[in-house]
Formats: C-alpha cells, sequence, structure tokens
C-alpha cells in the first residue's frame, strides 16, 4: 500500500518560556526567595506588569505542511526564525505546545555532527557508539564500517582516542558516520558549517546523494546554494510562520528578498543584559550611508550601526560613553569602538534618542559576526548586552581588486587597509 | 506546485517500504509510566551507552578498576576495627570482616548506582538536546555499568568465603536474583534522582549526605537483630534492610544456620516496585519538557 506522506505537520505552535523565568534549573534556595518574592506586594507588582508578555516566545505559530515521500525539503529562514525548533519537534527533542505531527517511516535526525562522541574511546568505538546514538543497528555499523572508514580517511587512527585527533580529523569521522545513516526520511540540521571546504563538498555530495536515491529529506540550512543543490522544495520561515512554501528557486528569492527588508533588532527582550539599568538600549539597525535599514554589511562599504536608548527618568545624562565590541562567530574578540576614543569631550545625552557609530569602510570578510553593546553613564554602566546583535556581512570589493578572501577564513577575518612596495 | 518528477519519486519509494513505522507526535503523551515496547526498541543503544560506561570508567586512572575492590574493602577494613573490635558490635557470630563486607558488597554498588544515575542526566545534556530515545536509557544504563564493579567486588567476597572456610550453601543461587532487585531499586532511586536533578542542582549535594543517612538506616554494620522488636517494622520499611539480610544469609547463612527472611525480602520488593512505578511515572512526566529546561 503506498503510503500518503511522509511527514505531515498540522497545526503545530511552540512557546518558550524567556528571561529570567526559563531559568527553571535552580536550586531550592531560589523556590524559597521566589515564594517570598510572592508574599511581597511590590514585587508582585511588579511581576505581574507586562513582564509575562514579555517573556513569552511562539517560536513556531500554526505550521501546517505535508511532505511526500522522496521529497527534499530546505527550511530556510533567518536566525530564530523557528527553523531548529521545527526540527527538533518532528525528531521528537522537545514537545510541540499544541498541534499534531504524523510520521510514516524511520526518521534519521542530525542536528549536529558527532552527538555522544566520546573523547576518551578510539576512532572505532565512537563510530559504534555514535551510529547506534543516530539510530543505525549494530548489524548496519558493521556492514557499513568499512565504507565509513574510508570515507573519514581515518584508517591509520582507528585504535586512537579521538581526543587525540585534531578537529579536522574528528569533524570527518563524525560526518562519515552521519554520511552512512539510511533511514527513510532523514531531517538534517545546519551541519554543514564546520570542516574544510573540501570535505563540506563531499558531504553536501554525499547529502546528495541520498537525496536522489529517493529518500525524504528536510534540510534547514544558512547555505542558500547547498540548498538549492539538494532541495526540490523550499519552506521560509519568518518568525515561527511559514510564509512561502513551493518550488526552491522561488522560495530561496523570495527569502533574500525579505533580507534586504529589514526590521530594526528588538532590545526589550534580550536577557543578557547586565548594569544599572537607569539607561537600556531598546533597538538596534544597521543603515547604509544614506539611513536605509539593511539587513547585512557589506565588506569595505560604510556601515552605520544605530542604536536607539531610553532612560527611565527625564534627566540629562552627563559624561556618556558608549562602546560596540565584534566578535568573530567562535567568541574570538575582533575590535572595539569607544566613543571616549574618538570623542575628547564628555558626552551629555538627551533622556532619550539615537547613538549612531558609522564606520566608514567595513572592515570584515564575509561571514557572521557578534556584536556587544555597552553604554556608561558617569564612569557607571547602566546597559551591557551580550551578543545583542547579529552582524552578517556580505563580500564585498574592500581592496578595489575584485578579489576576496578564501572561502575558509569566512566570518573571521578582519581586512586592514595596506600597500606592498617593491624596491 | 511541485514537479512530476516529484510524484514519481513518491511513487517509487511509497511502493517499496515494507510495513512502514508510524508514529504520532502531540504534546502530553503520557499514557503509561513505562514504554515498555519503545524501551525494547532502543535496546541496543541501551547497551552501547551501558559499553560506553563500562569502558571509560577507569580511563585515565592510576588504579584502573581495583578502585571497584579497594572502596568495599577499606570501609570492612575499617568498619572491623572500630565497629568490630573497639566497640564490639554483635555479628551475629559471624567474623565481624566476613558480616561487613557481605553488607557492604551490595551497599556499594547500590550507593554507586545512585549517585551516577542521579548525575546521569546533567552530564548527557549533549545527547538530550540532540537525539531523541527514550531518556530513561540513561540512568539505566548508569545502573547496570555498576554491575561490572559488583562483580570484581563479588570476586573478594568469593576469597573472603575460601579464607574463612566457609561452606555455600543452595541459598547462594538467590544472588542473581537479589543483584537484580537491588538494580531495580537503584534505577527507581537514580532516575527519581535524575529527575529532580534537571531542575534543581541541589540534588547534587544532597545526594552523598543521603547515601550516609541511608547507610546507617540499613543493617550493614549491625544485625538487624539489633534493633528493637516495637521498631523492627519500621525499620523493614527501608527497602534496603530485607535485601541487605537477604544478601547475607545468602552468603554466610552456613555459618549460624540463619534463614532467609521471606516477610523481610518480600516487603522489599513490594516497595521497590511501588517506588520504581512511581519513579518511572515522575520521570516521563519530567521526560516531557527536559529539552527545554536542561
Amino acid at each position: 500500500m503506498p503510503i500518503p506522506f511522509a511527514i505531515k505537520v498540522d497545526n503545530i505552535s511552540k512557546l518558550y518560556q524567556l528571561g529570567e523565568h526559563a531559568q527553571i534549573t535552580r536550586t531550592f534556595r531560589d523556590v524559597i526567595t521566589d515564594s517570598f518574592d510572592r508574599l511581597n506586594p511590590l514585587s508582585r507588582k511588579q511581576k505581574n506588569g507586562n513582564h509575562r508578555k514579555e517573556s513569552e516566545l511562539w517560536a513556531l505559530s500554526d505550521v501546517k505542511f505535508e511532505v511526500r515521500p522522496g521529497e527534499t525539503v530546505g527550511i530556510i529562514g533567518r536566525n530564530g526564525s523557528g527553523k531548529s525548533t521545527l526540527l527538533k519537534i518532528i525528531s521528537r527533542i522537545t514537545e510541540p505546545t499544541s498541534g499534531r505531527v504524523e510520521i510514516y517511516g524511520r526518521v534519521g535526525s542530525l542536528l549536529e555532527v558527532g552527538t555522544g562522541f566520546h573523547p576518551e574511546l578510539s576512532g572505532r568505538d565512537n563510530i559504534f557508539l555514535n551510529g547506534s546514538i543516530l539510530g543505525m543497528s549494530r548489524r548496519e555499523i558493521e556492514r557499513e564500517f568499512d565504507a565509513i572508514v574510508s570515507f573519514a580517511e581515518l584508517e591509520k587512527f582507528l585504535d586512537t582516542p579521538v581526543k587525540r585527533y585534531s578537529s579536522g580529523m574528528y569533524i570527518r569521522l563524525a560526518f562519515a558516520v552521519a554520511a552512512h545513516l539510511a533511514p527513510e526520511i532523514m531531517l538534517i540540521d545546519e551541519v554543514l558549517a564546520v570542516g574544510d571546504a573540501a570535505f563540506q563538498k563531499k558531504c553536501l555530495g554525499k547529502i546528495s546523494d541520498v537525496a536522489r536515491d529517493g529518500r525524504t529529506i528536510l534540510f534547514v540550512s544558512h547555505n542558500t546554494a547547498a540548498v538549492l543543490n539538494i532541495c526540490d522544495r523550499g519552506l521560509l520561515l519568518e518568525r515561527g510562520r511559514i510564509v512561502a512554501d513551493g518550488a526552491i528557486e522561488p522560495v530561496i528569492q523570495t527569502y533574500l528578498k525579505s533580507l534586504r527588508l529589514a526590521r530594526p533588532h528588538d532590545l526589550t527582550i534580550c536577557s543578557e543584559r547586565q548594569g544599572n539599568g537607569r539607561v537600556r538600549f531598546t533597538s538596534a539597525r544597521f543603515e547604509d550611508e544614506r539611513g536605509n535599514i539593511i539587513e547585512q554589511g557589506i565588506s569595505g562599504y560604510p556601515l552605520v550601526i544605530a542604536l536607539d536608548y531610553q532612560s527611565s527618568d527625564e534627566q540629562y545624562l552627563p559624561n556618556c560613553r558608549s562602546s560596540i565590541v565584534c566578535f568573530d562567530s567562535m567568541g574570538q574578540f575582533l575590535f572595539n569602538c569607544t566613543s571616549d576614543l574618538v570623542i575628547s569631550d564628555p558626552i551629555t545625552l538627551p533622556p532619550s534618542g539615537t547613538l549612531r557609530c558609522i564606520i566608514p569602510k567595513l572592515p570584515l570578510s564575509q561571514g557572521q559576526y557578534l556584536l556587544n553593546l555597552m553604554l556608561a553613564v558617569n564612569g557607571e554602566i547602566e546597559d551591557r548586552l551580550h551578543n545583542a546583535i547579529e552582524l552578517e556581512v556580505a563580500d564585498g570589493d574592500f581592496y578595489g581588486t575584485g578579489r576576496v578572501y578564501l572561502d575558509g577564513w569566512r566570518g573571521r577575518g578582519v581586512l586592514v587597509n595596506h600597500e606592498w612596495m617593491v624596491e | 506546485m511541485n514537479s512530476v518528477e516529484l510524484a514519481i519519486k513518491k511513487e517509487i519509494s511509497g511502493g517499496h517500504l515494507p510495513a512502514v513505522p508510524h508514529l504520532v507526535i502531540q504534546p502530553g503523551i503520557t499514557r503509561s509510566p513505562l514504554n515498555l515496547r519503545e524501551l525494547w526498541r532502543y535496546r541496543e543503544l541501551f547497551y552501547f551507552l551501558t559499553w560506553r560506561d563500562v569502558k571509560v570508567r577507569y580511563k585515565q586512572t592510576l588504579l584502573g578498576a581495583s578502585w571497584a575492590i579497594i572502596q568495599p574493602l577499606f570501609s570492612m577494613l575499617i568498619f572491623t576495627l572500630l565497629f568490630g573490635k573497639l566497640a564490639g558490635m554483635p555479628s551475629d557470630d559471624i567474623p565481624y570482616p566476613l558480616f561487613a563486607f557481605a553488607g557492604l558488597l551490595p551497599w556499594t554498588f547500590f550507593a554507586n548506582a545512585i549517585t551516577t544515575s542521579g548525575n546521569s542526566m546533567a552530564g548527557n545534556v549533549h545527547l538530550i538536546t540532540k537525539v531523541y530515545f527514550p531518556r530513561l536509557i540513561i540512568p539505566a544504563s548508569s545502573v547496570l555499568a555498576g554491575l561490572v564493579d559488583f562483580a570484581f567486588a563479588f570476586g573478594v567476597m568469593s576469597i573472603l568465603l575460601v579464607i574463612y572456610k566457609v561452606p555455600v550453601g543452595l541459598n547462594i543461587l538467590l544472588i542473581p536474583l537479589l543483584a537484580l532487585l537491588t538494580s531495580l531499586l537503584a534505577l527507581a532511586i537514580g532516575s527519581w534522582l535524575a529527575a529532580l536533578n534537571v531542575r534543581y542542582r541541589d540534588i547534587r549535594y544532597l545526594v552523598p549526605f543521603l547515601i550516609q543517612l541511608w547507610m546507617f538506616a540499613t543493617p550493614i554494620i549491625y544485625p538487624p537483630s539489633m534493633i528493637p522488636e516495637n521498631f523492627r517494622l519500621i525499620h523493614a520499611l527501608n527497602p534496603m534492610t530485607g535485601i541487605i539480610e537477604a544478601y547475607r544469609v545468602a552468603l554466610l547463612g552456613k555459618v549460624n544456620g540463619a534463614q532467609i527472611n521471606w516477610m523481610s525480602l518480600g516487603l522489599s520488593t513490594v516497595l521497590t516496585l511501588v517506588i520504581l512505578i512511581y519513579a518511572a511515572y515522575n520521570f516521563r512526566r519530567m521526560e516531557r519538557t527536559l529539552a527545554d529546561i536542561i
């Protein structure tokens, strides 16, 4: 009997609790202090305010689609659009808040390569352990063992504990196991952002082979080229809703278009913040030199980072200092733009307004970066946000030569203006 | 919307799938406390995780697996010195070292099993947030891996039996059943603690303390006959009481002619099953929201 569908997602919604209340992992002491807080009428008032609503996030709302057997579906969308949550629900790691998913077929999910690898165990042992964790039976692993080893090109290191592997070897082994999974339905999250370029290509090739095998694939990725290569159909998610569903090319077009129509980043929901809090950043956005909001920076072009702030009272803010610190996607510090390094007189700010940091020629190569924001008044830190905004940078012609950074350097390159002289 | 090619693909793969598994995901599916069929389906993963725990247990330690013996052996020596010699603790006509070791053998297994399984969820966060499987496998494999240590310590027990020339009776055949019962109780307590540990990290500090108190409530350094008549029932409400008594009779019954106290052992069995069912139910409830809060 032919089955009607491989996956049927029926009005799935998922609610997350954010902020302080999300930290359910706590100690008894917190429970006790919370109960006292609840008895205190003052703090109760504070809590019953709009705090509740702000701390809730619908990661997915009423998502509905059907995947036929053999379809290869690319799920695209910005960070935080709900792609990964959707995959986690279908792979049963987390429960939906409401709705229903029905699946026909054995599901293999690959949300991470190397899940469950144990550093003390040898490569051989880890193939068995990881294969089993990913849902392969012992017999399947034994059957695929040689293929896995030769795919990873690690024949000589099979009996070495993986803690002695280089990170490249580790990734190769991890991916080799994953690439030999053979369920009818494969759920793949952004796992290709690792490894060197050549190995990435090999992995992509392997996935397309799997796709051509008539297997059902759900593939989440930022890499639109990879999605285009592998998938026939696209689903575009935006703020937890499906906004486009259809043949892959037009969906990717829609996605790319939506990137250009950027919205400011809301910073009020940001929970990782320190400081006195009398003045807070409320939103941030990137602008081009003409003041248009943009989603991405471009190497070598002007980038304006506009920060809206709001003070809790009507007083002017004397002696202010603000800084933006840039990190690469691995959390490595890259540079710091601090107002008092470039402005010698103390700055006085109105109680609310917008600060603009202007970088005339963006010195970053293609990739993702994270920005920390800080505002100090009179030497006291009022607001400091860790990883407040993500800055996506597209390749531009920084050096005016038409040349860009090497592929493997993406996301971690600071570009420095320089010249070479020959004597 | 989709090309004809896809429709053909569908025909091909749809036609070839034998007995396609069907799965429904919905919020709040906790019909039974234990989904045994699903646990059975994941038995190989259970095996591999246990195998991993056994294999890594003594990696990069100086004394390796001898730790499995050192712990009960040294406790026995200290107890013999303190309670047997200095305090003159009665031991039901059994040489005190034998008496103490027969109690410490299962107790060490039990105490280590609830410690490791109680911390096991927190130690496997990377698995829980990336792959689905019945989570009960994690504390269960921690308990099972401890059986290897138990086997080593049992070897020491056998040597002691030979040294003291203790004849072995038929009751020794009860040992595997007692080990099963101890494992089930350890799984019950361990998974309960593991579920609590996900929510409250206090558990990590509570467990060593709990184990210490529990050991004094269990007849390990003293014989159950020391407990006054009218407190015996309360004493037997500790499920470890009946289990430890039974171990001792199974191993050393020939020394003093003691018989298995079936009442006490039966009570322990019933209590173990009750706690196990409650713990499994509790664990399943926690399992649902686990990945979101861990």
